[in-house]
Protein backbone atom coordinates (compact mmCIF):
# COMPACT_ATOMS: atom_id res chain seq x y z
CA UNK A 1 0.00 0.00 0.00
CA UNK A 2 1.36 3.38 -0.88
CA UNK A 3 0.25 6.17 1.36
CA UNK A 4 0.43 9.47 -0.41
CA UNK A 5 0.56 12.02 2.33
CA UNK A 6 -2.30 11.13 4.60
CA UNK A 7 -2.32 7.86 6.46
CA UNK A 8 -5.51 5.82 6.06
CA UNK A 9 -5.70 5.19 9.82
CA UNK A 10 -6.41 8.90 10.30
CA UNK A 11 -9.49 8.75 8.13
CA UNK A 12 -11.68 6.71 10.46
CA UNK A 13 -12.24 3.11 11.48
CA UNK A 14 -10.96 0.34 9.19
CA UNK A 15 -14.40 -1.15 8.61
CA UNK A 16 -15.40 2.13 6.97
CA UNK A 17 -12.10 2.91 5.23
CA UNK A 18 -11.98 -0.48 3.49
CA UNK A 19 -15.22 -0.01 1.60
CA UNK A 20 -16.22 -1.39 -1.78
CA UNK A 21 -14.01 1.06 -3.66
CA UNK A 22 -10.97 0.28 -1.56
CA UNK A 23 -11.66 -3.46 -1.80
CA UNK A 24 -11.79 -3.21 -5.57
CA UNK A 25 -8.20 -1.95 -5.61
CA UNK A 26 -7.08 -5.14 -3.92
CA UNK A 27 -8.72 -7.17 -6.65
CA UNK A 28 -7.80 -5.11 -9.74
CA UNK A 29 -4.66 -3.09 -9.02
CA UNK A 30 -1.81 -5.36 -10.06
CA UNK A 31 0.85 -3.28 -8.31
CA UNK A 32 -1.03 -3.47 -5.05
CA UNK A 33 -1.44 -7.21 -5.50
CA UNK A 34 2.29 -7.61 -6.20
CA UNK A 35 3.30 -5.69 -3.08
CA UNK A 36 0.89 -7.66 -0.89
CA UNK A 37 2.09 -10.97 -2.29
CA UNK A 38 5.74 -10.04 -1.85
CA UNK A 39 5.22 -9.04 1.76
CA UNK A 40 3.35 -12.27 2.42
CA UNK A 41 6.23 -14.21 0.94
CA UNK A 42 8.65 -12.44 3.23
CA UNK A 43 6.39 -12.93 6.27
CA UNK A 44 6.09 -16.64 5.53
CA UNK A 45 9.86 -16.86 5.19
CA UNK A 46 10.33 -15.18 8.56
CA UNK A 47 7.79 -17.59 10.08
CA UNK A 48 10.37 -20.39 9.67
CA UNK A 49 7.85 -23.19 9.38
CA UNK A 50 9.21 -26.72 9.16
CA UNK A 51 9.92 -27.46 5.53
CA UNK A 52 7.46 -29.52 3.54
CA UNK A 53 4.83 -29.65 6.27
CA UNK A 54 1.32 -28.33 5.63
CA UNK A 55 0.55 -25.91 8.48
CA UNK A 56 -2.59 -24.36 9.91
CA UNK A 57 -2.11 -20.59 9.88
CA UNK A 58 -3.98 -17.52 11.01
CA UNK A 59 -4.11 -14.44 8.77
CA UNK A 60 -5.02 -11.30 10.69
CA UNK A 61 -6.51 -8.57 8.54
CA UNK A 62 -6.80 -11.04 5.67
CA UNK A 63 -8.75 -8.56 3.56
CA UNK A 64 -9.53 -9.86 0.10
CA UNK A 65 -7.41 -12.94 0.71
CA UNK A 66 -4.35 -12.01 -1.36
CA UNK A 67 -2.01 -13.12 1.41
CA UNK A 68 -4.11 -16.23 1.94
CA UNK A 69 -3.78 -17.19 -1.72
CA UNK A 70 -0.03 -17.15 -1.30
CA UNK A 71 -0.31 -19.37 1.79
CA UNK A 72 -2.56 -21.79 -0.12
CA UNK A 73 -0.13 -21.90 -3.03
CA UNK A 74 2.61 -22.81 -0.57
CA UNK A 75 0.51 -25.75 0.60
CA UNK A 76 -0.75 -24.30 3.88
CA UNK A 77 -4.24 -24.04 5.31
CA UNK A 78 -5.45 -20.81 6.83
CA UNK A 79 -8.21 -18.93 8.58
CA UNK A 80 -8.53 -15.20 7.96
CA UNK A 81 -10.00 -12.53 10.19
CA UNK A 82 -10.96 -9.08 8.97
CA UNK A 83 -13.13 -6.27 10.24
CA UNK A 84 -14.22 -5.02 6.84
CA UNK A 85 -17.27 -6.76 5.32
CA UNK A 86 -16.47 -5.23 1.93
CA UNK A 87 -12.99 -6.79 1.90
CA UNK A 88 -14.40 -10.15 2.98
CA UNK A 89 -16.97 -9.93 0.19
CA UNK A 90 -14.09 -9.41 -2.22
CA UNK A 91 -12.43 -12.51 -0.74
CA UNK A 92 -15.64 -14.50 -1.31
CA UNK A 93 -15.82 -13.30 -4.90
CA UNK A 94 -12.22 -14.35 -5.44
CA UNK A 95 -12.93 -17.89 -4.19
CA UNK A 96 -10.20 -18.00 -1.59
CA UNK A 97 -9.50 -21.36 -0.01
CA UNK A 98 -9.29 -20.40 3.65
CA UNK A 99 -12.18 -19.85 6.02
CA UNK A 100 -13.09 -16.25 6.77
CA UNK A 101 -14.28 -14.57 9.96
CA UNK A 102 -15.68 -11.12 10.48
CA UNK A 103 -13.97 -9.95 13.62
CA UNK A 104 -12.04 -7.21 15.38
CA UNK A 105 -8.52 -8.24 16.38
CA UNK A 106 -8.65 -5.70 19.21
CA UNK A 107 -11.43 -7.76 20.79
CA UNK A 108 -9.31 -10.88 20.88
CA UNK A 109 -8.88 -13.89 18.61
CA UNK A 110 -11.80 -16.28 19.24
CA UNK A 111 -10.03 -19.64 19.08
CA UNK A 112 -9.05 -22.41 21.44
CA UNK A 113 -5.52 -22.37 22.86
CA UNK A 114 -2.89 -23.98 20.69
CA UNK A 115 -4.89 -23.86 17.47
CA UNK A 116 -2.45 -22.34 14.96
CA UNK A 117 1.03 -23.30 13.81
CA UNK A 118 1.76 -19.68 12.98
CA UNK A 119 0.24 -16.29 12.29
CA UNK A 120 0.84 -13.68 9.65
CA UNK A 121 -0.62 -10.24 9.23
CA UNK A 122 -0.01 -7.83 6.38
CA UNK A 123 -0.47 -4.10 6.95
CA UNK A 124 -3.06 -4.39 9.67
CA UNK A 125 -1.71 -4.08 13.20
CA UNK A 126 -1.03 -0.32 13.03
CA UNK A 127 -4.80 0.17 12.92
CA UNK A 128 -4.94 -0.90 16.58
CA UNK A 129 -3.00 2.22 17.57
CA UNK A 130 -5.91 4.46 16.70
CA UNK A 131 -8.92 5.02 18.89
CA UNK A 132 -12.01 5.40 16.76
CA UNK A 133 -14.44 5.44 19.63
CA UNK A 134 -14.36 7.08 23.01
CA UNK A 135 -14.24 3.64 24.60
CA UNK A 136 -11.22 2.49 22.56
CA UNK A 137 -7.98 2.42 24.51
CA UNK A 138 -5.20 1.43 22.08
CA UNK A 139 -2.90 -0.09 24.70
CA UNK A 140 -5.74 -2.24 26.07
CA UNK A 141 -6.84 -3.35 22.63
CA UNK A 142 -3.27 -4.19 21.67
CA UNK A 143 -2.85 -6.20 24.86
CA UNK A 144 -6.10 -8.05 24.29
CA UNK A 145 -4.98 -8.82 20.75
CA UNK A 146 -1.50 -10.02 21.68
CA UNK A 147 -2.53 -12.05 24.71
CA UNK A 148 -5.24 -13.88 22.76
CA UNK A 149 -2.81 -14.35 19.88
CA UNK A 150 -0.28 -15.84 22.28
CA UNK A 151 -2.91 -18.27 23.47
CA UNK A 152 -4.15 -19.45 20.07
CA UNK A 153 -0.63 -20.21 18.84
CA UNK A 154 0.96 -23.61 19.33
CA UNK A 155 3.77 -23.27 21.90
CA UNK A 156 6.91 -22.33 20.09
CA UNK A 157 5.03 -20.96 17.07
CA UNK A 158 5.76 -17.54 15.62
CA UNK A 159 3.72 -14.60 14.48
CA UNK A 160 5.10 -12.32 11.80
CA UNK A 161 3.17 -9.09 11.55
CA UNK A 162 4.09 -6.68 8.78
CA UNK A 163 3.01 -3.21 9.80
CA UNK A 164 3.31 0.47 8.96
CA UNK A 165 4.13 2.22 12.23
CA UNK A 166 3.57 5.95 12.10
CA UNK A 167 6.55 6.74 14.33
CA UNK A 168 8.85 5.11 16.82
CA UNK A 169 6.48 5.82 19.74
CA UNK A 170 3.80 3.81 18.01
CA UNK A 171 6.19 0.95 17.37
CA UNK A 172 7.17 1.05 21.02
CA UNK A 173 3.53 1.02 22.12
CA UNK A 174 3.02 -2.11 20.04
CA UNK A 175 6.17 -3.94 21.15
CA UNK A 176 5.56 -3.19 24.83
CA UNK A 177 2.11 -4.76 24.69
CA UNK A 178 3.47 -7.76 22.80
CA UNK A 179 6.11 -8.26 25.49
CA UNK A 180 3.48 -7.95 28.22
CA UNK A 181 1.49 -10.70 26.56
CA UNK A 182 4.47 -13.03 26.84
CA UNK A 183 6.04 -12.77 23.41
CA UNK A 184 9.73 -12.46 22.71
CA UNK A 185 11.22 -11.43 19.40
CA UNK A 186 11.83 -8.14 17.70
CA UNK A 187 11.31 -5.95 14.68
CA UNK A 188 13.00 -6.75 11.40
CA UNK A 189 13.34 -3.77 9.09
CA UNK A 190 13.84 -4.71 5.46
CA UNK A 191 15.61 -2.18 3.21
CA UNK A 192 16.02 0.33 6.05
CA UNK A 193 17.63 2.94 3.81
CA UNK A 194 14.96 3.00 1.14
CA UNK A 195 12.01 5.32 1.65
CA UNK A 196 9.71 3.22 -0.51
CA UNK A 197 10.86 -0.35 0.00
CA UNK A 198 11.37 -0.06 3.76
CA UNK A 199 9.19 -2.60 5.54
CA UNK A 200 8.69 -3.41 9.20
CA UNK A 201 8.08 -6.97 10.31
CA UNK A 202 7.27 -7.57 13.94
CA UNK A 203 8.51 -11.11 14.55
CA UNK A 204 7.02 -12.60 17.69
CA UNK A 205 7.96 -15.92 19.25
CA UNK A 206 5.71 -17.62 21.74
CA UNK A 207 8.58 -19.66 23.13
CA UNK A 208 11.67 -21.45 21.94
CA UNK A 209 11.36 -23.43 18.76
CA UNK A 210 9.71 -26.74 19.54
CA UNK A 211 10.43 -28.89 16.54
CA UNK A 212 11.25 -32.27 17.99
CA UNK A 213 14.92 -33.03 17.43
CA UNK A 214 15.73 -36.28 15.72
CA UNK A 215 16.41 -39.17 18.05
CA UNK A 216 19.77 -40.81 17.87
CA UNK A 217 19.61 -44.13 16.12
CA UNK A 218 21.81 -47.15 16.25
CA UNK A 219 23.31 -46.52 12.87
CA UNK A 220 24.72 -43.19 13.91
CA UNK A 221 25.52 -43.71 17.57
CA UNK A 222 25.71 -47.34 18.56
CA UNK A 223 27.37 -46.76 21.88
CA UNK A 224 24.55 -44.74 23.42
CA UNK A 225 21.87 -47.08 22.19
CA UNK A 226 23.37 -50.09 23.89
CA UNK A 227 24.35 -48.44 27.13
CA UNK A 228 20.92 -47.32 28.30
CA UNK A 229 18.24 -49.72 27.23
CA UNK A 230 14.62 -48.67 27.57
CA UNK A 231 12.72 -51.35 29.47
CA UNK A 232 9.37 -51.74 31.16
CA UNK A 233 10.68 -54.34 33.63
CA UNK A 234 10.80 -53.40 37.26
CA UNK A 235 13.84 -54.31 39.27
CA UNK A 236 13.37 -55.28 42.89
CA UNK A 237 15.39 -53.71 45.65
CA UNK A 238 17.99 -51.11 44.92
CA UNK A 239 17.89 -49.40 41.60
CA UNK A 240 20.81 -50.32 39.38
CA UNK A 241 23.62 -47.80 39.09
CA UNK A 242 22.77 -45.28 36.46
CA UNK A 243 24.64 -45.92 33.24
CA UNK A 244 27.24 -43.33 32.37
CA UNK A 245 26.72 -41.79 29.01
CA UNK A 246 29.82 -41.12 26.97
CA UNK A 247 30.62 -37.44 26.55
CA UNK A 248 28.90 -35.89 23.54
CA UNK A 249 31.02 -35.45 20.45
CA UNK A 250 32.69 -32.09 20.07
CA UNK A 251 30.29 -30.99 17.35
CA UNK A 252 27.25 -31.92 19.40
CA UNK A 253 25.41 -28.64 19.95
CA UNK A 254 25.71 -27.73 16.31
CA UNK A 255 25.00 -30.88 14.37
CA UNK A 256 24.24 -34.03 16.36
CA UNK A 257 24.01 -36.21 13.31
CA UNK A 258 26.92 -34.86 11.36
CA UNK A 259 24.64 -33.05 8.95
CA UNK A 260 22.06 -30.36 9.68
CA UNK A 261 18.61 -31.82 10.16
CA UNK A 262 15.97 -30.52 7.75
CA UNK A 263 13.63 -30.00 10.68
CA UNK A 264 15.84 -27.42 12.29
CA UNK A 265 15.20 -23.79 11.52
CA UNK A 266 17.42 -22.16 8.93
CA UNK A 267 17.59 -18.92 10.91
CA UNK A 268 18.42 -18.70 14.54
CA UNK A 269 17.04 -15.49 15.93
CA UNK A 270 19.45 -13.77 18.15
CA UNK A 271 20.60 -10.18 17.93
CA UNK A 272 22.74 -9.71 14.88
CA UNK A 273 21.70 -12.86 13.07
CA UNK A 274 18.68 -11.51 11.25
CA UNK A 275 18.66 -12.16 7.55
CA UNK A 276 20.42 -9.84 5.16
CA UNK A 277 18.97 -6.48 4.15
CA UNK A 278 17.41 -6.26 7.54
CA UNK A 279 18.32 -4.39 10.64
CA UNK A 280 16.96 -5.10 14.06
CA UNK A 281 15.26 -2.18 15.66
CA UNK A 282 13.88 -3.45 18.91
CA UNK A 283 14.58 -6.65 20.66
CA UNK A 284 11.97 -7.59 23.16
CA UNK A 285 13.31 -8.90 26.39
CA UNK A 286 11.57 -11.74 28.17
CA UNK A 287 8.98 -10.53 30.65
CA UNK B 1 -17.31 -22.11 7.54
CA UNK B 2 -15.71 -25.53 7.64
CA UNK B 3 -16.43 -27.88 10.53
CA UNK B 4 -12.71 -27.79 11.35
CA UNK B 5 -12.98 -24.06 12.00
CA UNK B 6 -16.11 -24.60 14.07
CA UNK B 7 -14.25 -27.21 16.10
CA UNK B 8 -11.52 -24.72 16.99
CA UNK B 9 -13.60 -21.56 17.45
CA UNK B 10 -14.26 -20.43 20.99
CA UNK B 11 -16.42 -17.60 22.25
CA UNK B 12 -14.54 -14.48 23.35
CA UNK B 13 -17.40 -12.74 25.12
CA UNK B 14 -16.19 -11.04 28.29
CA UNK B 15 -15.88 -13.31 31.30
CA UNK B 16 -16.57 -16.52 29.40
CA UNK B 17 -12.98 -17.74 29.22
CA UNK B 18 -12.44 -21.45 28.53
CA UNK B 19 -16.16 -22.15 28.96
CA UNK B 20 -16.78 -20.55 25.57
CA UNK B 21 -16.32 -23.88 23.82
CA UNK B 22 -17.85 -25.51 21.89
CA UNK B 23 -20.05 -22.99 20.14
CA UNK B 24 -23.45 -24.50 19.45
CA UNK B 25 -23.94 -24.73 15.71
CA UNK B 26 -27.29 -24.22 14.01
CA UNK B 27 -27.07 -24.59 10.25
CA UNK B 28 -29.78 -23.63 7.80
CA UNK B 29 -27.75 -23.96 4.61
CA UNK B 30 -24.80 -26.21 3.96
CA UNK B 31 -22.72 -26.83 0.89
CA UNK B 32 -20.27 -29.54 0.02
CA UNK B 33 -17.16 -27.86 -1.26
CA UNK B 34 -14.44 -30.07 -2.73
CA UNK B 35 -10.98 -29.55 -1.28
CA UNK B 36 -7.77 -31.24 -2.32
CA UNK B 37 -7.04 -34.23 -0.05
CA UNK B 38 -3.86 -33.86 1.97
CA UNK B 39 -3.47 -36.89 4.28
CA UNK B 40 -0.56 -35.34 6.17
CA UNK B 41 -2.53 -32.23 7.09
CA UNK B 42 -5.64 -34.14 8.11
CA UNK B 43 -3.56 -36.45 10.28
CA UNK B 44 -1.92 -33.45 11.93
CA UNK B 45 -5.29 -31.88 12.76
CA UNK B 46 -6.88 -35.02 14.27
CA UNK B 47 -5.29 -34.56 17.74
CA UNK B 48 -6.71 -31.03 17.88
CA UNK B 49 -10.26 -32.18 17.16
CA UNK B 50 -12.70 -32.19 20.06
CA UNK B 51 -14.58 -35.32 19.09
CA UNK B 52 -17.84 -34.78 20.99
CA UNK B 53 -18.17 -31.31 19.47
CA UNK B 54 -17.51 -32.65 15.99
CA UNK B 55 -20.09 -35.42 16.33
CA UNK B 56 -22.65 -32.89 17.51
CA UNK B 57 -21.86 -30.47 14.69
CA UNK B 58 -22.03 -33.24 12.10
CA UNK B 59 -25.39 -34.30 13.56
CA UNK B 60 -26.72 -30.76 13.20
CA UNK B 61 -25.59 -30.59 9.60
CA UNK B 62 -26.94 -34.03 8.83
CA UNK B 63 -30.42 -33.30 10.10
CA UNK B 64 -30.80 -30.47 7.63
CA UNK B 65 -33.61 -31.02 5.13
CA UNK B 66 -31.89 -32.39 2.05
CA UNK B 67 -33.43 -29.80 -0.21
CA UNK B 68 -31.48 -27.07 1.52
CA UNK B 69 -28.14 -28.80 1.45
CA UNK B 70 -26.59 -27.69 -1.80
CA UNK B 71 -24.25 -30.09 -3.54
CA UNK B 72 -21.93 -28.03 -5.67
CA UNK B 73 -19.51 -30.38 -7.24
CA UNK B 74 -17.14 -28.54 -9.47
CA UNK B 75 -18.63 -25.12 -8.84
CA UNK B 76 -18.06 -24.41 -5.18
CA UNK B 77 -15.98 -21.96 -3.28
CA UNK B 78 -12.34 -22.91 -3.27
CA UNK B 79 -10.04 -22.86 -6.18
CA UNK B 80 -9.21 -26.52 -6.41
CA UNK B 81 -11.73 -27.13 -9.15
CA UNK B 82 -10.02 -24.59 -11.35
CA UNK B 83 -6.86 -26.64 -11.63
CA UNK B 84 -7.59 -29.45 -14.02
CA UNK B 85 -5.68 -32.62 -13.32
CA UNK B 86 -4.95 -31.61 -9.77
CA UNK B 87 -4.93 -34.12 -6.94
CA UNK B 88 -8.45 -33.14 -5.97
CA UNK B 89 -9.90 -34.73 -9.06
CA UNK B 90 -7.78 -37.82 -8.90
CA UNK B 91 -8.54 -38.31 -5.24
CA UNK B 92 -12.30 -38.04 -5.30
CA UNK B 93 -14.48 -41.05 -5.93
CA UNK B 94 -16.83 -38.86 -7.92
CA UNK B 95 -19.31 -41.53 -8.93
CA UNK B 96 -21.22 -42.10 -5.73
CA UNK B 97 -20.44 -38.79 -4.05
CA UNK B 98 -21.71 -36.71 -6.91
CA UNK B 99 -25.18 -38.18 -6.60
CA UNK B 100 -25.75 -37.77 -2.90
CA UNK B 101 -23.06 -35.97 -0.98
CA UNK B 102 -25.23 -35.94 2.14
CA UNK B 103 -24.68 -39.64 2.51
CA UNK B 104 -21.05 -39.06 3.16
CA UNK B 105 -21.80 -36.59 5.90
CA UNK B 106 -23.23 -39.36 7.99
CA UNK B 107 -19.87 -41.00 8.38
CA UNK B 108 -18.04 -39.46 11.27
CA UNK B 109 -15.96 -42.19 12.90
CA UNK B 110 -16.98 -42.54 16.54
CA UNK B 111 -13.43 -41.86 17.70
CA UNK B 112 -9.94 -41.68 16.23
CA UNK B 113 -8.74 -45.19 15.53
CA UNK B 114 -5.27 -46.42 16.36
CA UNK B 115 -2.69 -45.83 13.65
CA UNK B 116 -4.98 -43.38 11.82
CA UNK B 117 -1.98 -41.60 10.31
CA UNK B 118 -1.68 -44.40 7.79
CA UNK B 119 -5.34 -45.28 7.40
CA UNK B 120 -6.35 -43.53 4.19
CA UNK B 121 -10.00 -44.51 4.45
CA UNK B 122 -10.27 -42.93 7.89
CA UNK B 123 -8.35 -39.83 6.82
CA UNK B 124 -10.55 -39.36 3.75
CA UNK B 125 -13.68 -39.51 5.91
CA UNK B 126 -12.18 -36.97 8.28
CA UNK B 127 -11.04 -34.80 5.40
CA UNK B 128 -14.57 -34.71 4.08
CA UNK B 129 -16.14 -33.88 7.43
CA UNK B 130 -13.56 -31.33 8.54
CA UNK B 131 -12.74 -29.52 5.31
CA UNK B 132 -15.43 -30.11 2.70
CA UNK B 133 -18.62 -29.49 4.67
CA UNK B 134 -19.17 -25.75 4.38
CA UNK B 135 -21.82 -24.08 6.56
CA UNK B 136 -23.18 -21.12 4.56
CA UNK B 137 -26.01 -19.85 6.73
CA UNK B 138 -26.81 -20.40 10.37
CA UNK B 139 -25.73 -19.34 13.84
CA UNK B 140 -23.13 -20.10 16.47
CA UNK B 141 -24.13 -19.77 20.09
CA UNK B 142 -21.81 -19.18 23.01
CA UNK B 143 -22.53 -22.01 25.49
CA UNK B 144 -21.85 -19.79 28.49
CA UNK B 145 -23.41 -16.42 27.71
CA UNK B 146 -25.95 -17.52 25.11
CA UNK B 147 -24.70 -14.84 22.71
CA UNK B 148 -25.58 -15.66 19.08
CA UNK B 149 -23.05 -15.16 16.30
CA UNK B 150 -24.71 -15.19 12.89
CA UNK B 151 -23.11 -16.99 9.94
CA UNK B 152 -23.83 -15.37 6.63
CA UNK B 153 -22.44 -16.41 3.23
CA UNK B 154 -20.16 -18.79 5.11
CA UNK B 155 -18.63 -16.05 7.28
CA UNK B 156 -19.30 -16.08 11.04
CA UNK B 157 -19.72 -12.59 12.44
CA UNK B 158 -17.65 -12.59 15.64
CA UNK B 159 -17.86 -8.83 16.29
CA UNK B 160 -18.76 -7.95 19.87
CA UNK B 161 -20.37 -4.85 21.27
CA UNK B 162 -18.42 -2.62 23.67
CA UNK B 163 -20.11 -4.15 26.72
CA UNK B 164 -19.20 -7.66 25.65
CA UNK B 165 -15.46 -7.15 25.16
CA UNK B 166 -12.63 -7.59 27.63
CA UNK B 167 -11.11 -4.23 26.73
Amino acid sequence: MAFRGKRPEHGGPPELFYDKNEARKYVRNSRMIDVQTQMTGRALELLCLPEGQPCYLLDIGCGSGLSGDYLSDEGHYWVGIDISPAMLDAALDRDTEGDLLLGDMGQGIPFKPGTFDGCISISAVQWLCNANKKSDIPAKRLYCFFSSLYSVLVRGARAVLQLYPENSEQLELITIQATKAGFTGGVVVDFPNSAKAKKFYLCLFSGPSTFLPKALTETTDEEEATESAFTSERTAGLSPPSPRLPPPPASWPLSPLGSPSPLLCPHVYSPGSFPQFAETLFLLSSP
Amino acid sequence: MKLLTHNLLSSHVRGVGPRGFPLRLQATEVRINPVEFNPEFVARMIPKVEWAALLEAADTVRTLPHARARPEWGGGRGRSHRRPGSLARVGMPRGDLGLCPQLHLVEVPKEPIEGYEHDEKFLRKMHHVLLEVDVLEGTLQCPESGRLFPISRGIPNMLLSDEETET
